[in-house]
């Protein structure tokens, strides 16, 4: 099947790609730099069969996507920061209740209300330990207006597959930049849909899992009647204050996302093969980090990328792998702190020398800012 | 004839239930589920919402489907499942520090889309898991765990809110006119659109203890009293209003449903 190409806007690459993946239920709430996504759904959904709401706010927004993941929706939500920070309690809860659904979180500047037109990356930390009590998150970063498109499908995927929610962390730029897109055909993309319990619906407990690690998961208003609570439960969904019980349940919360990350850390690598330094970036800076990494070349220096699509779980092997060839890594991010950055380092040791690239201004880093860094000397 | 008894849709062996004695919550739950079986409701087509408080445990007692969410936030996640499935009957349990104080914002916009949910709001006047502190609804000058010396705040009235958000269906009840309560919940239940039943309940544990009502007969008493007709009501003058307060049903009216009109508007936009 041919492929339709167009010119669209990451934002509208990722409600695209949420509808396609099979999303059929957003509720949100309007904020900059996300406010497309929402108005792209609120045409798309009604037309395919779905339902689009708007809520009071965030925190509505987080729960009624929740609810209508448990009546069987494919489901999402978009915001950024403020948004994001609201949701944060509520997220906890999908977690908890392992509820299959998609947070999309354009970043933009901050502290506090920030620039709020301004693209930033200074959410990674929040979207990995943001929430109280103790979880592990599913997180994936797009550079371009296609994976703005299937790294969304993947989102639906591995919320799908393994019950949980999972972050979109896009930035301002890739959400508002305009890029051809070249459609995957339907069918063309592998589109995974939750498991379903196969016992009768007396036996069946919703948070019992099978030897995949991954319960079943039915819908209410189905034959199978269940319970999902935001407190410690056992297999039948119902309270269960037992200390057995909670140190099993917040393990295997956590183990099922450790058991499959081979699969859901997923990375490119680019020149990699004969460098002597390397450029470690996720989002938007990767196209920045890729610019550099070439103009270095030219200038004789053999550079090489590795981009973060996943970045929860922070892709430490597939980074690692890499830490032999080198002895010099380049990190360019859109915060102060070094938030990848520091993951890098805990990665490969105090050995290898961790170059930083920050900027924290509500402006774009360039590809001049990351060679003046890699011509350091 | 038989009466309804509600106990298909108690889990077995969860008696007693966790709530102090002289608590209104248990007469407010057997109520719903002698409601739900007059109904018909199965556990299949139900889902029970509930938030975070003594009332929200009410799920723990239940073998209908049910979501336990965060505190005040329960009709925001009943909100999408019945936006999503509309043949489902949601019920939402919430207290008047979960419904109101905390939740007060999803309260009013959960009234004014008119969504199909009955949202039962027991008010027990005051914060009864967390060791009875001061909430929207606690009237002015009782004390509580943090009005020690008297509320300075005016109450809210949760009815008063809901009708004008936007509610198709408002009533007052107490646990003591328990026949009254269930019908009112029944007629809740029965109702498209938004329908609130706020249940007015003892809690000789904290607001009777701080308020000389310690003693459960006393609270029941006391809603015995003060829970009036409109008729009865009207005849009181001002000054001898304070204190009481009008039960049965106060709003009734039939705009469409969320539901209704997203369908139309659905329809709409497929035809486009």
């Amino acid at each position: 099947m041919e492929r339709e190409t167009r010119l669209v806007q990451g934002n509208q690459a990722i409600a695209e790609g949420a509808i396609y993946a099979g999303a059929r239920f957003y509720a949100g709430y309007p904020i900059t730099p996300s406010s497309e996504i929402a108005e792209e759904c609120s045409k798309l959904l009604p037309k395919v069969g779905g339902v689009y709401m708007q809520m009071e706010d965030e925190i509505a927004s987080i729960a009624a996507m929740v609810g209508a993941s448990l009546a069987g929706a494919k489901s999402f939500t978009a915001t950024s920061g403020p948004g994001f920070s609201l949701m944060q309690e509520n997220l906890g809860l999908a977690v908890m209740g392992e509820v299959p659904c998609v947070i999309i979180n354009v970043q933009r500047a901050g502290p506090s209300t920030g620039l709020a037109t301004k693209p930033a990356q200074s959410d990674v930390m929040q979207v990995r330990w943001g929430r109280h009590g103790d979880q592990s998150i599913i997180a994936l970063s797009p550079a371009t207006v296609e994976e703005c498109f299937t790294l969304t499908v993947k989102a639906f995927n591995f919320a799908e597959k393994y019950r949980v929610p999972v972050v979109l962390a896009a930035d301002e730029i890739v959400a508002h930049m305009r890029e051809n897109l070249s459609y995957p055909a339907p069918g063309e993309l592998e589109i995974v849909d939750r498991k379903k319990p196969s016992v009768s619906p007396e036996e069946y407990k919703p948070f019992l899992p099978e030897d995949d690690d991954i319960a079943p998961l039915a819908a209410y208003g189905s034959e199978y009647v269940f319970h999902v609570t935001s407190s410690m439960h056992g297999y039948d969904g119902y309270s269960n204050n037992n200390p057995a019980n909670a140190e099993w349940r917040v393990a295997q919360l956590h183990r099922k996302i450790e058991r499959y990350r081979d699969e859901i850390v997923m990375t490119k690598t680019f020149d990699t093969e004969d460098m002597d330094i390397l450029l470690i970036a996720f989002g938007a800076t990767t196209r920045a980090a890729r610019a550099a990494a070439l103009q270095a070349r030219e200038m004789g220096i053999k550079a090489g990328v590795l981009q973060l699509l996943t970045i929860w779980p922070f892709p430490d092997k597939e980074i690692a792998a890499l830490g032999p060839r080198i002895k010099t890594v380049v990190v360019p991010e859109m915060n102060y702190s070094g938030q990848v950055a520091g993951e890098v380092q805990r990665v490969l040791g105090p050995n290898i020398e961790i170059r930083r690239v920050n900027r924290y201004n509500g402006t774009i880093i360039t590809p001049k800012d990351i060679l003046k860094v890699i011509n350091k000397e | 004839m038989t009466h309804a008894t509600g106990l298909k849709y108690l889990k077995n062996g969860c008696l007693p239930l966790m709530w102090c004695p002289g608590c209104g919550h248990g007469i407010t739950l057997g109520n719903m589920l002698r409601a739900f079986e007059e109904l018909d409701f199965t556990n299949e087509n139900t889902v029970v919402v509930t938030g975070i408080g003594c009332w929200g445990k009410a799920d723990d007692y239940l073998v209908t489907n049910a979501l336990h969410t965060t505190h005040g936030r329960a009709l925001a996640f009943a909100t999408g499942v019945k936006a999503y499935n509309p043949k489902l009957n949601v019920v939402v349990l919430m207290g008047d520090g979960d419904g109101v104080t905390i939740g007060g914002n999803h309260f009013i916009h959960a009234a004014r889309r008119n969504i199909d949910l009955t949202a039962i709001i027991v008010n027990n006047y005051n914060y009864g898991m967390t060791g009875g502190q001061v909430s929207a609804t606690t009237p002015s000058d009782r004390r509580t765990s943090t009005t020690v010396y008297g509320n300075p705040e005016r109450e809210l009235d949760v009815c008063a809110l809901a009708e004008a958000a936007g509610a198709n269906y408002v009533a007052r009840g107490t646990v003591y006119h328990g026949w009254d309560l269930k019908n009112l919940i029944k007629e809740g239940l029965s109702k498209k659109g938004f329908s609130l039943v706020e249940v007015v309940s003892p809690c000789p544990t904290h607001f009777g203890r701080n308020n000389n009502m310690k003693v459960a007969v006393k609270m029941l008493n006391w809603l015995k009293e003060k829970g009036v007709t409109k008729e009865k009501y009207a005849q009181l003058t001002d000054s001898q209003k304070d204190g009481y307060f009008i039960i049965g049903k106060l709003v009734d009216r039939d705009a469409p449903d969320y539901n209704t009109r997203y369908e139309e508007i659905r329809a709409r936009a497929m035809g486009s």
